[in-house]
């Protein structure tokens, strides 16, 4: 399921991960201790400068069975969204 | 969540391949899957404590290998641009600057996540090394108990 830009701009998060400035495997560590925190139905949102995570946060979500809902990039932040189902 | 099991043997005792190995590990772990990591031979050095540890029992030739190898994270070489060891210390340079985690962050986050370390037998008399030179929380096992492991795994690297 992917949404646009303008529906992921208008989603509130749950839960905001910083993942900026770290190198991988850095955002996905991360994005796993966070999750943890975060009620199933809710939205995660995590912020990476690492243009890897574009790829890797939708990889991880498909494999951890979460909802990937997609990303954007604000002024070199690339913001990605994700739905918790289980 | 899809949860399977890697499994990883690390030979190599180079700096850049024991990373790879624990980026790995860390990323499958971060995945959900069990990870195991088996090392053996050179890679053994990678977890060695970097105190010298006083051992009873070991003849001439495992002292000398003993001494001979680097004891643990710090003191691992490139397996190119190894340079007498500058090699290694630009490249923890840039690593830095770039935000990349060490290679002891690496481990640290292994151990948090679960990944199990177990360590060869029969590579550790060949070169000297005791279960107490090696830090905590390594198994030490056989062929078998490795083989076990990695007919339950979907992957399995040699590095």
């Amino acid at each position: 399921m992917t949404v646009t830009t303008e529906e992921l701009k208008a989603l509130s998060a749950d839960l905001v991960v910083d993942a900026r400035g770290v190198s991988c495997p850095g955002p996905i560590l991360a994005a796993k201790k966070a999750i943890g925190g975060l009620a199933v139905g809710g939205v995660m949102e995590v912020q990476a400068t690492d243009s890897g995570t574009l790829k890797d946060i939708p990889a991880w979500s498909k494999k951890m069975g979460h909802d990937y809902l997609g990303a954007f990039d604000e002024a070199g932040c690339i913001k990605l969204y994700l739905r918790k189902t289980k | 969540m899809d949860t399977s099991k890697k499994t990883i043997i690390v030979f190599s005792g180079d700096f850049d391949r024991v990373f790879a190995a624990f980026v790995i590990a860390n990323g499958a772990a971060a995945m959900g899957d069990d990870v195991t990591m088996f090392f053996t031979f050179w890679g053994l050095n990678a977890l060695r404590k970097p105190e010298k540890i006083k051992v009873d029992g070991k003849t001439g030739l495992q002292k000398a290998f003993a001494a001979m190898m680097p004891r643990g994270t710090d003191k691992l070489k490139l397996s190119h641009m190894n340079f007498g060891g500058a090699g290694p210390r630009m490249f923890k340079h840039v690593m830095k600057q770039k935000n990349v985690m060490s290679l002891d962050e690496l481990i640290e986050s292994a151990r948090e996540q679960g990944i199990k370390f177990v360590a060869c037998t029969m590579s550790m008399d060949v070169m000297g090394i005791s279960p107490e030179e090696l830090i905590d929380g390594v198994e030490c096992v056989g062929v078998a108990s490795y083989l076990g492991e990695a007919d339950e795994a979907n992957v399995n690297l040699f590095v």
